[in-house]
């Protein structure tokens, strides 16, 4: 871990002069993926500031019947919070399924939307990493690749997005909502703040610098079966190898998004439509032009039954 | 160089320190609090689970210097070989442990998650997120998943936990 | 004391002490954290510095150059170790490859720098510094690339790569039943909790190491052989281990860098090998492929079996010895066995676990499985069948004990085995498959020489010491036992010191071989305390009794402390062998039970029950020999379902070289475990009567899960783990 200097700060202005006074300066919330990367030197931010005395902490109703959360509401908080698990169910299932409880104490709202890979290439700092180290190549590809993406990763890049909860928040069309250092702020679809890899696989959100998450909001309840299935070798405290989140209504259309195949939660509004018609339907139109590898082509009929057996549940 | 105090087990304890002092690090080399271990540093194993402000963490990621004014529970603080903690006590009577690295970590964390479920936080295996979460094996088992005991006590410390519990009950 | 003839009646056979569900005496210790680990002595040596492995980035060739000037100039830097500095070193009698590589890079993260600073985050950002650039050579890394070319590797003694009875491949040829399958076993990694940890401090030329350690003597004498020095210059202090599987056998790099820190630095010096480097820089299981043929009549009776097993290691590397259990296990006339070992450069294969019959015994239990089904034999009835009570290879030479066919048939009993539905796929749950399986447990008792010290007070305090260890196994608490039982007084009567290179000579952890040699040791040790105690109180009778804290003959008694009236009372023995592991094959017995569910959609495997029955001798603590075989049954969930080092087959390394990569099994993944000990003593294996059970517990499990999965599903799978995508293909429609 390489040396830094660390400040605390209460105000969004004070946290954006602070990242406008230091070229290489990063905010810590939670910590749980920065901190695990600094210490590989992944992460080499050479000044911390601490924005957990920000207020970002509540969950309040929005005007138009949604919820504001916080950008640092521990994912504890917001899977127990009573209105999400009433009516947001998937998002509250998402965020249990991810991680552990000693992790989920910690972890933030904003920070699990922007954790990083959990490829172990890009955690090997000998391996060559686009991510890590642009233009130095991709060892992942032609490597060991069972846990990586089938579909929307590049030449350059076939990491995936480890999170659960933004799964989630993708199903049910979130808003991100940020400050910028020059102090305006903006709403980001949450379909739009993850990239697919390209050629830049180490710009992975459309965040601009020294840019601050500071809530996420939800709008109004849909209704529906919400469920979160994560499948995994181990029955707890692992990344997916596939995850589905879905919101079914009575009639058998909804919404479905996929995770642990892609560099970003992996929804296809279009293949929605198919819901009524079954999983397959639904997965042919969801994993068009996927390019798996010979050792994650099994995630490819993963999604598909994952899916069957979802939308199964979801009839009762 | 950063300053900080915060207490620990009862007792006020400021520290001067490398900014990058983990809190885990903090306690085991500073403080000599050896009894939160270190198996991964990586937020992959939960040897190192302590608890703060009455939450149970991964004290490896987390630096010292965030936690400012802040209460510190380790296992030392739980108890001592003379006068265990209940949950102390619970893993030996159950041999809920073996070589004894994960021990701290796992009673920290078992001693939180009891207080969770009374919270009614819900959890991975819950059935109804609308209802309150029940102390069942399923449960214990899915909130304990965090800490990662490789000598495999898993089911002794399952039967430890439970009749914790129910004397709380 | 030398143990030649069957043992009688003795002292233990009271049974007071020995034999009962005893809690740990170390638990208070470590349930409250005051247990001291190798990184933990923060007081004695004061103040050491802190010391920080680099690990190589290549998996073979050499280190072309390396720059440590920007690290020698990191701030709190006290010290930079390299190969090019340290010295001539020399290598370990147990160790493969050198621990400290350069200019020669043997394996992928061999260590090629320890940086020692004032501070841990100093050491840490200061390695990162280190450059080193390498010219990397071209290197096999592919187990089943090296098949072919793999030779037969040297035997030792009575360990022959092959081994042959009667007329394997005629009797073959001709049963009318056969098997011919393949299995694969993967590399498999320890994974304890507490990562390999030394801390060295130097008085002169003596050196002691505050390590973590299972073989105190065996690393004493590898320290002093590295470091080129007087073995009696070598103090190591290993009183509590973090787990150790096998992985702490030997001397390893974070004890030799630790030496070389402090030796470098001019004062005390710990090192604490980051977690994702263990994985690729110690050593671990390795993969296996082996071939396993039967024949057996229509009576169900095995004519031929032949077991051939191929793994890789690095040069001067031993294979796995996966056939081991083939020879003893089932009857059969005709039989081989054979051994094959490819040169690999991948990180250093060894001892874990049941070496041998661990990933031996995944492979042979589900060869019996599919071969009873192609005899429309129940499982059990076909291991019966096929029992022998005689070596195979040797029918002169009978079993000291055995009880598989006892165990299997409790186990099926206490299980509910009759409610298994034979054919496969037909039990269902909801969204769940569920099947049962089983599978034999087997494992081979090992004698081994042990000593230790017994001293005695005025207050009637007994206190042993030995340099056995105790890694989560429970020496601490049978070897009290033994002295408690022993001398005649209560457990709290005994304190017990381990894991010291100043005490003697004890077996040591490993080979399920620590708790019944280690507690002969102290038997030995302690009859001759006794005999020393009844001189010194003047009894002249044989018949002497100790208990309650007194020593008694005919009417007169006296408080055993009173021997040590005017100076403590020491005794010193070993427990050595003389040829009953010849005249007698001693082996450990058991079987494992399963049910399961398969997830219908995903394939997911979830466990539901296990049960153990174990027959393994006298148990000295039903307590933690139970908790042994949970822990065993444990890590079979995990070598059956999930664990496996990915090999990345062109550069050469294990790919999830940390534990969320690397993954072993969870809270979540373990229900309820039952175990039940047969009631057993073994007279030929020592005078304790005792034989391991730690590894055990281990060899059968994961074949129990994969015939299970079979039961529930129809599907075969003969390459651990079986993880989901193994199966999703030939899954029936949800």
């Amino acid at each position: 871990m390489k040396s830094f200097t660390y400040e605390k700060v209460s105000s969004p202005a004070a946290a954006a002069s602070a990242v406008v006074s230091n070229s290489n300066a990063k905010f810590i919330a939670g910590g749980t993926n920065l901190l695990d990367l600094m210490k590989l030197e992944i992460e080499t931010p050479s000044h911390l500031i601490d924005v957990n005395g920000l207020g970002f902490d509540k969950i309040e109703p929005t005007s138009d019947g949604g919820l504001r959360i916080g950008a640092l509401v521990r994912n504890t908080a917001l899977a127990a919070d009573a209105r999400i698990r009433r009516d947001y169910g998937l998002l509250s299932r998402a965020l249990l399924a991810g991680a552990s409880g000693q992790l989920r104490n910690k972890a933030t709202t904003a920070g699990n939307l922007l954790q990083r890979t959990r490829c172990p290439y890009f955690y090997d700092t000998n391996q060559p990493c686009n991510k890590r180290n642009p233009g130095s190549g991709c060892a992942a590809i032609g490597g060991v690749t069972r846990q990586h993406a089938v579909i929307g990763a590049s030449d350059a890049c076939i990491a995936t997005h480890p999170s659960d909860m933004a799964i989630a928040m993708r199903a049910l069309d979130a808003t991100v909502q940020t400050a910028r250092p020059d102090g305006s702020i903006r709403d980001i679809p949450i379909a739009d703040l993850h990239r697919l890899p390209g050629d830049t696989p180490h710009i992975e959100t459309t965040l601009t610098s020294g840019e601050l998450i500071t809530s996420v909001t939800l709008p109004k309840p849909v209704g529906g079966t919400h469920i979160y299935r994560k499948v995994r070798d181990r029955a707890s405290y692992a990344f997916a190898l596939v995850s589905v989140g879905a919101i079914v209504q009575r009639d058998g259309t909804g919404r479905v998004a996929v995770g642990g195949i892609a560099h970003k939660p992996w929804r296809v509004e279009a293949a929605e439509a198919e819901m009524p018609h079954g999983a397959k339907a639904v997965a042919a139109h969801l994993l068009e032009g996927a390019s798996p590898t010979k050792e994650n082509a099994f995630k490819l009929s993963l999604v598909e039954r994952t899916l069957g057996a979802v939308l199964t549940e979801a009839k009762g | 160089m950063a300053t900080v105090s915060f207490s620990v087990n009862g007792e006020v304890r400021a520290l001067k320190l490398d900014t990058r002092t983990t809190l885990l690090d903090a306690l085991r080399e500073h403080l000599h609090l050896t009894g939160t271990k270190k198996g991964c540093d990586h937020g992959q194993c939960g040897a190192c689970t302590v608890i703060v402000g009455g939450q149970r963490i991964n004290s490896c990621l987390t630096l010292a210097v965030m936690h400012e004014g802040e209460t510190v529970t380790t296992i030392e603080g739980l108890g001592t070989p003379e006068h265990m903690h209940p949950m102390q006590a619970a893993f030996v009577k159950h041999d809920g442990f073996q070589c004894g690295y994960c021990t701290p970590g796992q009673i920290c964390s078992a001693v939180a998650v009891l207080d969770e479920i009374k919270a009614g936080i819900p959890s991975h295996v819950t059935g109804d997120l609308n209802a309150a979460p029940q102390l069942t094996n399923t449960e214990l088992r899915e909130r304990m998943s965090g800490n990662i005991c490789r000598c495999g006590a898993y089911s002794n410390i399952a039967e430890a936990i439970t009749e914790v519990a129910g004397r709380r009950a | 004391m030398k143990f030649d003839t069957p043992a009688t009646t003795n002292p233990i056979d009271q049974l007071k002490v020995i034999g009962h569900a005893t809690s740990r005496i170390d638990g208070p210790l470590k349930t409250t954290g005051r247990a001291t680990y190798a990184y933990e002595w923060h007081d004695r040596p004061a103040s050491p510095a802190y010391g920080y492995i680099v690990g190589a980035a290549i998996a073979k060739g050499r280190i072309a150059s390396m720059d440590l000037s920007r690290a020698r100039s990191a701030p709190g830097i006290i010290a930079i170790v390299t190969a090019e500095n340290a010295g001539k070193l020399g290598k370990g009698n147990y160790n493969t490859a050198k621990l400290l590589g350069g200019p020669d890079i043997d394996h992928y993260h061999q260590a090629v720098a320890v940086v020692v600073a004032e501070t841990f985050e100093q050491a840490r950002a200061a390695a990162q510094l280190v450059k080193v650039d390498y010219a990397a050579a071209k290197g096999s890394f592919d187990l089943s690339a090296g098949r072919d070319g793999a030779a037969k590797p040297p035997g030792r003694g009575d360990d022959q790569p092959d081994t042959t009875v009667g007329d394997f491949p005629g009797a073959f040829a001709s049963s009318p039943v056969q098997l011919d399958a393949t299995y694969t076993t993967p590399d498999q990694a320890h994974a304890m909790m507490e990562p390999h940890a030394s801390m060295a401090a130097w008085e002169g030329d003596k050196l002691t190491l505050w390590t973590s350690n299972q073989m105190i003597a065996w690393t004493t004498g590898d320290v002093a052989k590295t470091l080129g020095l007087p073995k009696e210059n070598v103090r190591l202090i290993s009183p509590f281990i973090g787990g150790g599987f096998g992985g702490k056998l030997f001397l390893r790099a974070d004890a030799v860098l630790a030496a070389l820190g402090a030796r470098a630095a001019n004062r005390p010096v710990k090192v604490a090998m980051q977690r994702p480097l263990m994985f690729n820089n110690t050593t671990h299981r390795p993969a296996t492929i082996q071939r396993i043929r039967i024949g057996a009549g229509r009576d169900g009776k095995i004519t031929a079996i032949g077991h051939e097993s191929w793994s890789g290691n690095l040069p001067e590397g031993r294979p796995e010895t996966a056939v081991q259990q083939t020879r003893l296990l089932y009857a059969g006339e005709n039989r081989m066995t054979a051994l094959r070992l490819a040169m690999l450069d991948l990180p250093e294969g060894n001892a874990m676990r049941a070496p041998g019959e661990a990933p031996g015994m995944m492979a042979l239990e589900i060869a019996m499985d599919e071969m009873a089904e192609r005899l429309g034999l129940d499982p059990i009835e076909f291991r019966a069948r096929n029992d022998t009570q005689v070596d195979p290879e040797h029918p002169n030479r009978p079993f000291s004990q055995r009880q598989l066919v006892e165990c299997m048939r409790i186990g099926a009993e206490r299980f509910g085995w009759n409610k298994r539905n034979a054919e496969p796929g037909k039990q269902r749950d909801g969204r769940w498959l569920i099947g049962m399986g089983v599978a034999a447990a087997f494992r081979n008792n090992l004698l081994m020489k042990s000593g230790a010290r017994v001293r005695l007070d005025r207050g009637g305090t007994v206190t042993v010491e030995t340099d056995m260890t105790d890694i989560g196994t429970g020496s601490y608490t049978i070897i009290a036992q033994t002295a408690a039982e022993m001398m005649g007084v209560p457990l709290e009567k005994v304190v017990v010191r381990l894991g010291d290179s100043s005490f003697p000579v004890s077996a040591g952890s490993g080979g399920q071989f620590g708790a019944n040699n280690s507690t002969s040791g102290v038997y030995a040790a302690c009859v001759k305390l006794r005999e020393a105690v009844a001189q010194k109180l003047g009894f002249n009778s044989a018949e002497i009794a100790f208990t309650d804290g007194q020593v008694t003959a005919g009417n007169r008694s006296v408080p055993l402390g009173q021997a040590a009236s005017d100076g403590e009372l020491a005794a010193e023995d070993s427990i050595e062998y003389g040829d009953l592991a010849k005249t007698h094959q001693q082996s450990t017995f058991g079987a494992h039970f399963v049910e399961l569910g398969v997830d219908v959609a995903t394939a997911e495997i979830r466990v539901r029950r296990m049960l153990a029955v174990c027959a393994a001798g006298r148990i000295l603590n039903p307590t933690t020999a139970r908790s042994q075989v949970i822990g065993a049954m444990t890590m079979g969930v995990g070598a059956a379902l999930m664990e496996e080092l990915a090999v990345d087959k062109r550069s050469g390394f294990f790919v999830n070289h940390d534990l969320a990569g690397y993954e072993v099994p969870v809270h979540a993944d373990i229900p309820h475990q039952d175990t039940i000990f047969l009631d057993e003593t073994d007279p030929m294996s020592s005078p304790m009567k005792a034989k391991g059970i730690g590894e055990l517990g281990l060899c059968g499990v994961a074949a129990a899960l994969a015939n299970a999965v079979y039961n529930a599903t129809g599907i075969r799978v003969r390459e651990y783990p079986i993880t989901l995508d193994k199966l999703l293909h030939r899954m029936p429609d949800a």
